[in-house]
């Protein structure tokens, strides 16, 4: 009996670590998604993340299969056009600390689907709502606001600043003085 | 019985998708090789075999003195197992210089090759682009390739994601496509048919849905689908293919795929300027038709889950006037 338990128990630990991240890549319900108010200004009462927070902020905000997936979006939709890798050129940089319309996830969604005044369009209609909120969850890690263990790792290619995963950390360092 | 039953599974080896019926000249080398291997390989086997079984079945009586050495007997068996060594040596010589030749054979398949075709993988379909010294008349289309019938023709295999590989049984061998590199296959088809292709390296959750088709036709036929394929996509002929259009811009299909002669240039994700002139859709996933390419459409994660088509948020009634415009692009 005690044996059974013995080879048991490497057993149960080596199926524990088949236990992997969700990818779920079919939206539920294809509709209503993302029917948050837009916030206009980042002047918010208490300085808060504005409200109401969207409650798939939550599910993509972390997560490494939905960042890697924005990494690629960022390429494929272009978003290097404007904001250069993170650098900023004619668009703002986005791997600082400065946010022009709040650093929360739904923030940045709001700013990709609905756009924001002096250039940056709306892509509310172009692009499918998840998509949106991957972008979001990336477009945080390049400003260091991800935790380094799901943030992107190196890409295969010559790359233009660290790997996401290792960009300095926005909570403690990298602030612009 | 057991013939019958060979005959059977042999069978399932004919058709559209098989190395053991060859339609071109590399894949009628590699089956040749592939026979010859077998059946040569067969009569040494049961040679091996019989040596192993005649010692057990004929027993000689042991001799008076076990210590004893019978001369005589000794070299004879010391002929036999030299005899045995050089054969083998001739054999595998032999066959090492056959599949040099026959891979000489292969080389020299694509060194008049008049048509190049970049051929390059994603996760999970193929992007193929016609080499033209004239940049108008390069074409990039998807997943179904055109040649020629009877003339050689040189793929450039590439990647952009991960390592694909390249198989179509009935013209040719297997070969990467590897990100950052270009691989040279030179193919040619005997006759016009229709030869069906398969991804034939595990590249990710849909790698078994990532088919491709070689439509090899005279060369007349070829030269008119190539000049068709050429132009831009024709203008929506009803009103309900015209609102599909405007929509095919404004909703999500614009961000990823191309439609020559509209504003839409994406070019992360097949080429729709002809998508209803294909055979099929998603890689060989769904057959064309007005109702897959809508079902494509509505729900490709339960259709292909895992591939980058996303769902996109549609109304039934934009997805209907999509549909329209697609199902038009012949």
């Amino acid at each position: 009996m005690r044996q059974a338990l013995a080879m048991l128990l490497p057993v149960t630990l080596a199926l524990v670590a088949c236990q992997r991240e969700e990818r779920d890549t079919r939206p539920q319900s294809a509709l209503g998604s993302g029917e948050q108010p837009t916030p206009v200004t980042t002047l918010e009462p208490g300085g808060q993340r504005p409200s109401p927070t969207d409650n798939k902020a939550a599910s993509f905000e972390a997560n490494a299969f939905h960042m890697s997936e924005g990494k690629r979006l960022f390429s494929w939709f272009n978003c290097s056009g404007c904001h250069a890798n993170g650098g900023g050129g004619m668009g703002p940089a986005l791997m600082d600390e400065k946010w022009l319309y709040g650093s929360s996830i739904e923030s940045i969604h709001a700013t990709i689907r609905d756009g924001r005044p002096n250039g940056m369009p709306s892509f509310g209609q172009k692009i499918p709502d998840d998509q949106i909120w991957e972008l979001a969850a990336y477009v945080r890690a390049l400003g260091g606001n991800a935790p380094s263990s799901a943030a992107p790792q190196r890409n295969d290619g010559m790359m233009v600043h660290p790997s996401e995963n290792r960009l300095p950390d926005a909570a403690t360092l990298g602030k612009s003085p | 019985m057991t013939f019958a039953l060979c005959v059977l599974l042999l069978q399932g080896c004919a058709g559209w998708q098989s190395a053991l019926d060859p339609k071109g000249p590399a894949a009628g080398e590699l089956a040749w090789l592939i026979w010859f291997f077998t059946a040569l390989c067969a009569v040494v086997w049961v040679l091996v075999m019989i040596a192993l079984v005649a010692p057990l079945v004929m027993r000689s009586r042991p001799g008076d003195e076990p210590l004893l050495l019978d001369e005589a007997a000794e070299r004879r068996k010391m002929r036999v197992v030299a005899f045995a060594v050089g054969l083998t040596a001739i054999i595998l010589i032999g066959l090492t210089l056959l599949s040099f030749f026959a891979n000489r054979t292969l080389a020299a398949i694509g060194s008049e090759a008049a048509l190049t075709i970049r051929v390059t993988g994603h996760q999970w379909w193929w992007e193929v682009r016609y080499e033209d010294a004239t940049p108008s008349r390069i074409l990039t289309t998807a997943n179904e390739i055109h040649i020629p019938a009877g003339e050689p023709v040189r793929l450039l295999l590439t990647s952009t994601d991960v390592i694909h590989s390249f198989w179509i049984p009935s013209l040719a061998g297997k070969l990467d496509l590897i990100p950052g590199h270009m691989n040279v296959l030179d193919i040619k088809a005997d006759k016009p048919g229709v030869y069906r292709g398969q991804c034939a390296e595990f590249c990710g959750a849909q790698h078994a849905n990532m088919g491709t088709f070689i439509i090899a036709e005279p060369r007349p036929k070829f030269d008119a689908w190539l000049n068709d394929q050429l132009q831009p996509a024709g203008a929506p002929a009803s009103g309900e293919a015209k609102a599909g259009a405007d929509l095919f811009l404004k909703r999500p299909c614009v961000m990823c795929h191309r439609i020559g002669g509209t504003p839409a240039g994406g070019t992360v994700a097949p080429d729709l300027t002809h998508i209803a002139s294909r055979k099929t859709l998603a890689a060989g996933t769904l057959t064309m038709s007005r109702g897959n390419l809508a079902a494509w459409i509505a729900d490709p994660q339960g259709i292909k889950p895992g591939s980058h088509m996303p769902v996109a948020d549609l109304n039934g009634d934009e997805l209907n006037a999509i549909v329209a415009y697609l199902e038009g692009l012949k």
